[in-house]
């Protein structure tokens, strides 16, 4: 299996799936026994897939932790790409039936999708899949992790941390980072909420469905006192049953739904930090200008003898007397030099920071027209599940009502 | 609104029952009348209680009454008569409440139409404003006349929670369609629909009502009636004929049954109004969200107005429960106390039979006996002749042996008709109940179904509207269960 060609993804030709998820107990850092989960990566080269042929995959094991390691590696590697996020940590926006527990078999399917979904989503982008040390992470199962620490990618991780915390203001911005990063806060906002309903919306609907179950019961109980009515009553109640269990089902495809919306919640973090790199970049590149154009000041005013800016030196010349000339001379020489180095790191700086805007931007664009694809589709569906409930809720009653006809 | 029906709650069976006192062996007599007193003061379409000047003196029980032309043709008719298969020749109905405001009080009237091609009745239409209280004076008339013919139950008299919650208009819908059902039972019985009492509930004018509820047998001889009731269920009855026995026992299954239906019926109510009010924030959320997007505007603004008639379709449902199955099944849960009360005054009857049985037999030994020697004893201090004495009692006791003799016919002949009374019934009852509880529950069914069609409907002219913009990548999403 070779690395894909640039400007090409991965995914062309590579297969990926997260196949499976097991328990497993061991040893941790401090040396205490616990318990995790861990995923089976498959592989497998796609010509031979699409040739009919399908040889075993290669295929190794790797738990959760793993995947932050490579998503944080890939974050730091590379700024301008709004980085997939990973699916939820903890179960959050909850509906109570609804397990929180990481070790709840559901919660676990449901994570080895999304993680799979993470793989497929880094594969299929053409900077990030052609990445070494993600090619490593999906086809060697030792020493990855020394590896991916040797980049020292780790330092850099909480040097960002840090400056994407920081507060500093920015003179000129792109607006248009400036917008998206408002649209990521908007974004975050509104679907938290809509979660929110929806896990509330979920716990009613269950409620409802399953009161009918009670009908089923005293049905049964009632059809034994009576003669021509028992047989009506009593298959009416099998029906009240099973109206009463198909919700299990349909919260289960809602949750999937669910699953969609937080992805690009998450996604938003990614999004944003994209916005605040930029600001940073400009940040510095702002405030190499400003050295530079300070240093020529100072340059002008020991040319021109004139001060118009306080500086110690000047004060104490007019305290102590003036400078000789040859003293001037070496001041100058100095100021020439900061300002030649000055000058060719605002352009270094300068440049970073447009191709940092160009980089970026493209992805955002990307990025843009992906989420607007996904999201579409995501709503379809939900009217999709919407239809299926609506349709099983007709077969239902109107197999009750034929019951009920029969009373 | 909410009309408790929690067990050991406010609104336990017999408290509901309208002025007819159903005979119950722990109440003394001058605690009974009071009651009944009260309960005719305590009309809830008074907002202002004042004293009931229209008091009912009941009408003690008589034979002359059940003789009238409908009562002969049906009496032993019950079989033949298959309610539906009958051509209706009355119909009546109850709507458009009104308030109607007094210097003394505020109290709803309905109105009653009645069309009928009835040869007792002058008129073919009749139109009359009734009010509750009217009704519940009607109802009681039909059980003293009727008392083991099943009577149709009436809504429940409204127990204060707040004084601004008894007049809301959901309760008095509620009410108006309950008092139509009432009518509309009673003037499908064969025997209750022949009823004078109720000749005039439906045709009189106000103040023909109030002084027609005046006549009838005095109070005091209802009285007597009651002291004889309360005297016969105390004593009991020993040999209730098995099919009574059966009954019984159908009856007290029946009504737990029911009363648990109901509740279920109320809780789907409560679940699904809960349910309803998460549900109304969806559409706005996804409109909000819409806000942020260009897009994804026409998609979101979809799901929002999508939801939204969701929501509507929904209160449709829930009202359609809320109207119909739930006073329905609450319904039959009063009517298992009713028939648990007619049961009862079977009972009664058949226990005044074997009183005076028993009483007869004393007598009869009493006849036989020997003069007892205390007896002429003190006949003789008396100064009058031993002999004579007991020839006068002798007397005495054949006289009271000739009048026992007399009213245990009487009695048998009551018990007897009372019997057939109540088998009749009894199926006709069984047909009824049969016919309203399957209509209510294919009816709810039925409005389950039509919720679920127009929720569909919207969800599939929302997929319309996306496809078409979407090209071929919806078809890769079509479910396999469809």
């Amino acid at each position: 299996m070779t690395t894909a060609e640039q400007g090409t993804t991965l995914l062309k030709t590579m297969e990926i799936n997260v196949a499976e998820a097991e328990k497993r107990t061991g040893k941790n850092a401090v040396n205490m026994l616990e318990t995790y989960t861990v995923y089976l990566i498959e592989t497998r080269p796609v010509d031979t897939v699409s040739e009919g042929i399908s040889p075993t995959p290669d295929s190794l094991w790797r738990r959760y932790s793993e995947f932050e390691i490579l998503r944080n590696y890939l974050l730091v590697t590379y700024p301008f790409v709004v980085v997939p996020p990973l699916p939820e940590k903890r179960a959050e926006f909850v509906w109570h039936k609804l397990s929180a527990d990481n070790m709840d078999p559901d919660f676990v399917e449901r994570r080895r999708v999304g993680l799979e979904n993470f793989l497929l989503r880094v594969a299929s982008h053409t900077a990030l899949s052609n990445d070494k040390i993600f090619f490593t992470f999906l086809t060697e199962e030792n020493g990855w992790k020394e590896i991916v620490f040797e980049t020292g990618f780790q330092a850099k991780a909480d040097s960002r941390l840090k400056a994407l915390n920081a507060t500093f203001r920015v003179k000129n911005p792109d607006k248009r980072f400036a917008e998206m990063k408002h649209y990521g806060d908007e974004l975050q906002s509104v679907i938290s909420q809509l979660l929110r309903v929806r896990a509330r919306v979920a716990d009613r609907l269950y409620g409802v469905y399953k009161v009918h179950g009670n009908y089923g019961r005293v049905f049964s109980e009632w059809s034994a006192i009576e003669k021509e009515m028992g047989d009506g009553l009593q298959s009416a109640g099998h029906h009240m049953d099973a109206y009463a269990a198909s919700v299990d089902d349909i919260l289960e495809e809602e949750e999937h739904y669910a699953d969609q919306l937080k992805e690009y919640l998450f996604y938003m973090d990614s999004l944003k930090a994209v916005c605040r790199k930029h600001e940073l970049t400009q940040f510095e590149l702002e405030m190499a200008a400003q050295d530079l154009s300070s240093k020529k000041q100072q340059r002008e005013e020991l040319a021109t003898g004139t001060v118009r800016t306080f500086s110690l030196k000047g004060m104490t010349s007019k305290l102590f007397g003036q400078e000789t000339p040859e003293q001037r001379e070496a001041k100058m020489k100095v100021l020439e030099e900061q300002i030649q180095e000055g000058e060719e790191e605002v352009k270094e700086k300068n440049s970073e920071c447009d191709e940092f805007v160009n980089n970026a931007w493209c992805d955002i664009e990307r990025f843009k027209d992906q989420k607007d694809h996904d999201l579409k589709e995501a709503l379809i569906s939900y009217a999709i599940m919407q239809i299926s409930m609506c349709k099983k809720g007709i077969q239902v009653w109107s197999n009750a009502k034929e019951c009920f006809n029969k009373m | 609104m909410k009309l408790r029906k929690e067990g050991g709650g406010i609104m336990s069976g017999s408290a509901t029952e309208p002025a007819v006192l159903p005979p119950s062996p722990a109440q003394i007599v001058p605690t009974d009348l009071s009651e009944q007193m009260l309960e005719l003061d305590d009309d809830d379409d008074l907002e202002v209680f004042s004293k009931d000047v229209t008091v009912t003196d009941g009408g003690a029980f008589s034979t002359s009454d059940q003789i009238s032309p409908c009562s002969l043709l049906n009496q032993y008719g019950f079989e033949e008569e298959e309610g539906d298969s009958n051509v209706k020749d009355i119909f009546v109905t109850v709507d458009n409440p009104e308030s109607h405001v007094t210097t003394i009080e505020t109290f709803i009237t309905y109105r009653v139409l009645t069309k009928t091609t009835r040869s007792e009745f002058d008129a073919s239409e009749y139109e009359v404003r009734r009010r509750y209280q009217d009704f519940l004076w009607l109802r009681g008339r039909l059980e003293e006349a009727h008392p083991t013919l099943i009577v149709h139950p009436l809504p429940e008299k409204f127990v204060v929670k707040g004084m601004v919650e008894r007049f809301s208009d959901d309760f008095i819908e509620t009410r108006k369609r309950a008092l139509h059902r009432f009518l509309n039972h009673v003037a499908e019985h064969p025997i209750l629909s022949c009823s004078e009492d109720l000749k005039v509930f439906l045709t009189a004018q106000a103040w023909e009502l109030t002084s027609h509820k005046k006549q009838g047998p005095g109070f005091l001889s209802r009285m007597g009636e009651t002291v004889r009731a309360v005297a016969a269920s105390v004593r009991g009855v020993r040999n209730r004929p098995e099919q009574f026995n059966a009954m019984q026992e159908y009856v007290e299954s029946f009504g737990q049954k029911i009363s648990s239906l109901d509740k279920i019926a109320q809780r789907i109510v409560k679940e699904q109004k809960e349910y309803l009010e998460e549900l109304r924030e969806c559409g706005p959320t996804y409109t909000l969200w819409s806000g942020s997007e260009e897009e994804l505007v026409e998609p979101l603004k979809g799901v929002a107005s999508c939801l939204d008639r969701c929501c509507k379709e929904k209160e449709d449902q829930v009202r359609q429960l809320s109207e119909h199955l739930a006073p329905t099944l609450h319904e039959y849960a009063l009517c298992a106390d009713t028939l648990k009360a007619v049961l009862r005054r079977r009972d009664n009857i058949q226990a005044e039979l074997e009183a005076k049985n028993d009483a007869l037999a004393t007598k009869k030994i009493d006849r036989e006996a020997e003069p007892r020697e205390r007896g002429v004893v003190w006949q003789s201090l008396l100064g009058r002749d031993p002999e004579e004495a007991r020839q006068q009692k002798q007397h005495r006791l054949e006289g009271e042996i000739v009048e026992l003799k007399e009213d245990i016919d009487k009695l048998e002949d009551r018990v007897e008709w009372a019997n057939n009374a109540l088998k009749g019934d009894w199926n006709r009852w069984q047909r009824s109940k049969r016919r309203d509880l399957r209509s209510a529950f294919v009816h709810m069914a039925e409005k389950n179904v039509d919720y679920y069609e127009k929720c569909l409907a919207v969800w599939e002219s929302f997929l319309v509207s996306q496809r078409t913009e979407f090209g071929d990548g919806a078809e890769r999403r079509l479910p396999s269960t469809s």
